[in-house]
């Protein structure tokens, strides 16, 4: 028989699981990009590669404490951002579509191949890069919580960190979006044309939307990692569509969707796949395996990204009139 | 939005070309050639017998050194660990050819030919026997290196480019004539190029039928996969007037759901197609098997007859309209639904011949190889020109060949790489493409 207290708790886990704030971070970053500016960016995956690999080398190459370590990943998904913008911001929505999940691509075969074992590790990742992180922790050791939310000092100091960074993020993007600069954003998603004739520089609002969104992304990227260990293969361009399915889950403009976009996919899959799971072990599905369970949320996400697509385009909070498609 | 026409109109492109490959050329060859990616371990949990061994310089492991093993129904290769270990796991009980990649040795060493009359002694035969395992050891010393010339090698690779920049023209052509009429960038294009292959192997080799019926029905069903596609799912949504980049995105979420839906029913391993790993078919012709000299002649014709169709021919002009303004194209009496819906027969099975060529070039079916090559096929269409045929064609050589020679420089898990930068460089400099027009890129 199914346990079901068991399952509910697994999937309840995901409402704090640090995943999903990373999750949550990429996807606000996401939402800049493609929801506010209407950027199509696809390498996403990229900039929390880049964030994840700045701090997981700095720390392990070059012994930086955890705060130089994240500065260090944030100013590489800069750079990042404006060598992938300088070509691809002045063309269509589709091209930079292609270009960004290229040069994704291109950091993580950077970070797979075995010229530069020493410093990426390459297909086998890194890890034992938490110290210094760990030594800022100020709870003190022990259990805390209640039923399935019960964790060490260590699991709730990047729970805290990852949620903190979550929701300033959120007041960053609410207040921004808010102000004269997201005015124009919103602007140039909608007529990049009429903003141009107002006397905006478009070029150089889309790259500081750009900068803004993968600097989220790169922080993303470092919650991801803190609780485990860096693999490249989890920074494929799958991780990227993900983020898109949750994105379009909560609505692309707005600030709580990418948040609660998050939370409600992960529960969702959680159980979803626990209880798929569960069911071949009891035998209700007899022509599946357990292996084939497991691929089975894959099919489900691809298919919940068309259906949303073409049924609900503005997700669950979004306003049908703010379309990050229009055209 | 714009259209373009398949002219050719610029000159300037063969020196362009040049200039961005010896740049790129120049960036890459900097890092120094390193072991492909691979494990120490290979395909043992998969496979009931192994191939093994430890690669030692006078008692000492070495690390890194590249092992490949081939023969019948594997072909694989390990880098050794740190104590100088490999293993690969091979299917049958047979004799396998296994060779250590000596560029991989330290500098000096290379393997020793004990009886000296062995004129490649890196390369050695082992069979597997009664204990379902074999060792397969090489003895490593200081001296002469049993190497290829660099000429011969350059010819290799240029062979090898060549039969992949076809087999990728294949694909390409069709994601850029549905681009054309369409204005969709198809990302589960990808999954129409591994249907191909999957189906091929469904028929060859668990249904058992000969070779040349499968492939025949594997293409019909691909080209009725193509036409599905638009049926069930494009056509009603050009009809609700979804805009390009939500099709876009709903393509994305069809990949996906496709690609693991493959995964599914055929699982995560790689299976070879009948011939694909007979070494037997070898011409000894710069290391091509009949089976690349076939598929490249396959690949040839098809082209030339899909060059003929869209030159020669009514609907082929009529594509070429639609392409060019699907809105001119429709009061000019062109049914512009039928045009799209050939258009996507041809790409589905296009789509379907490339995926069974890739499968015997990479070699192997496996659920994610068409998503493998999708980037490269984006790749080749953007350098050719979005939308533009014959574009897709050049760019797909020109990537083909930029994958393959990368390697003679750079280490070949970053050959990718390579084609990927000249994707984000031929995007500064000449964003419409080699054949593209400037219009269509606003």
């Amino acid at each position: 028989m199914i346990d079901w207290i068991q399952l509910l708790g697994n999937s309840a886990q995901q409402i704090l699981s640090p995943v999903t704030a990373a999750y949550a971070l990429a996807a606000l970053g996401l939402a800049i990009h493609f929801g506010y500016t209407g950027l199509l960016n696809f390498g996403q995956a990229g900039f929390m590669a880049l964030g994840a690999y700045g701090y997981g080398i700095s720390t392990l190459t070059f012994g930086f404490p955890w705060w130089a370590a994240l500065l260090v990943g944030v100013g590489v998904s800069i750079i990042f951002a404006l060598i992938l913008g300088v070509p691809t911001l002045r063309l269509r929505a589709d091209y930079l579509a292609i270009v960004t999940i290229a040069a994704a691509e291109i950091a993580r075969l950077f970070f797979t191949t075995n010229t530069f074992v020493q410093y990426t590790g390459s297909a086998n990742g890194l890890q034992g890069y938490k110290g210094s992180f760990e030594e800022v922790n100020p709870i003190p050791p022990g259990r805390y919580g209640f039923g399935p939310f019960t964790y060490n000092e260590y699991d709730w100091w990047v729970r805290i960190f990852g949620w903190g960074l979550v929701i300033i993020a959120a007041l960053i993007t609410w207040r921004l979006m808010k102000s004269p600069w997201g005015r124009v954003i919103k602007g140039i998603r909608e007529d990049e044309d009429a903003v141009r004739a107002l006397g905006k520089n478009v070029y150089f609002y889309k790259m500081q939307a750009l900068v803004l969104g993968g600097v989220f992304g790169s922080l993303a990227g470092m919650v991801f990692v803190l609780p485990r260990a860096i693999v490249p293969s989890n920074f494929q361009p799958t991780l990227t569509f993900f983020i898109y399915a949750i994105l379009l889950l909560g609505g692309a403009a707005t600030v709580l969707g990418p948040i609660v976009g998050a939370i409600v996919f992960w529960v969702a899959l959680s159980f979803f796949s626990g209880f798929v799971a569960r069911a071949v072990e009891v035998g209700w599905l007899p022509f599946m395996s357990t292996v084939q369970a497991g691929q089975l949320q894959f099919i489900l996400v691809g298919i919940v990204i068309m259906l949303l697509v073409i049924f609900r385009p503005q997700g669950m909070f979004g306003n049908k009139k703010e379309l990050a498609f229009v055209k | 939005m714009a259209h373009a026409a398949t002219t050719p109109t610029s000159r300037r492109w063969p020196r362009l070309v040049a200039t961005l490959l010896a740049l790129l050329f120049s960036a890459v060859a900097l890092m120094s050639a390193a072991p492909a990616h691979a494990a120490s371990q290979v395909g043992i949990d998969e496979n009931d017998y192994r191939v093994s061994g430890i690669v030692r310089l006078d008692g000492d492991p070495l690390e890194g050194i590249r092992i490949t093993v081939e023969g019948p129904g594997q072909s694989a290769e390990a880098i050794t660990n740190a104590e100088g270990r490999w293993a690969i796991g091979v299917p049958e009980r047979d004799t396998y050819v296994v060779t250590l990649d000596e560029s991989t040795l330290p500098e000096g060493i290379a393997v020793v030919d004990e009886t000296g009359e062995d004129e490649t002694p890196n390369s050695r035969e082992a069979t597997v026997g009664p204990s379902g395992s074999v060792v397969a050891n090489f003895f490593i010393g200081e001296g002469e290196r049993a190497t290829t010339n660099v000429g011969g090698q350059i010819l290799d690779r240029l062979f090898l480019g060549l039969n992949f920049g076809l087999l990728l023209a294949l694909v390409a052509i069709g994601l850029s004539l549905v681009f054309g009429t369409t204005g969709l960038s198809n990302f589960a294009h990808a999954e129409l190029v591994a249907f191909g292959a999957i189906m091929l192997l469904v028929l060859s080799v668990f249904l058992e039928l000969p070779l040349p019926l499968a492939i025949l029905i594997a293409l019909l069903l691909s080209m009725a996969m193509g036409w599905a596609n638009d049926a069930a799912l494009w056509k009603p949504l050009r009809r609700r007037g979804v805009g390009l980049i939500p099709m876009m995105i709903v393509s994305i979420g069809l990949s996906l759901a496709g690609r693991y839906l493959y995964q599914f029913f055929i699982g995560g391993e790689t299976r070879q197609l009948p011939y694909a790993t007979t070494t037997a078919l070898n011409t000894g012709f710069y290391g091509l098997s009949v089976i690349d000299i076939a598929s490249m002649a396959i690949a040839i014709i098809v082209l030339l007859a899909v060059a003929f169709f869209l030159l020669r021919t009514r609907l082929g002009k009529a594509t070429r309209a639609v392409s060019d303004n699907p809105a001119l194209a429709a009061a000019s009496g062109i049914d512009v639904d039928r045009v799209i819906r050939i258009v996507w027969v041809m790409a589905g099975g296009l789509a379907g011949l490339g995926g069974i060529l890739w499968a015997y070039f990479r070699p192997g079916v496996s659920w994610d190889m068409g998503f493998q090559i999708l980037l490269l096929t984006f790749a080749a269409v953007v350098l050719g020109g979005l939308g533009t045929a014959f574009g897709a064609l050049i760019g797909s050589i020109i990537v083909g060949l930029f994958v393959e020679m990368s390697t003679l420089v750079i280490a070949a898990d970053m050959k990718y790489v390579g084609a990927l930068v000249v994707l984000i460089v031929v995007l500064l400099v000449r964003p419409q493409g080699i054949l593209g027009r400037k219009e269509r890129i606003g």
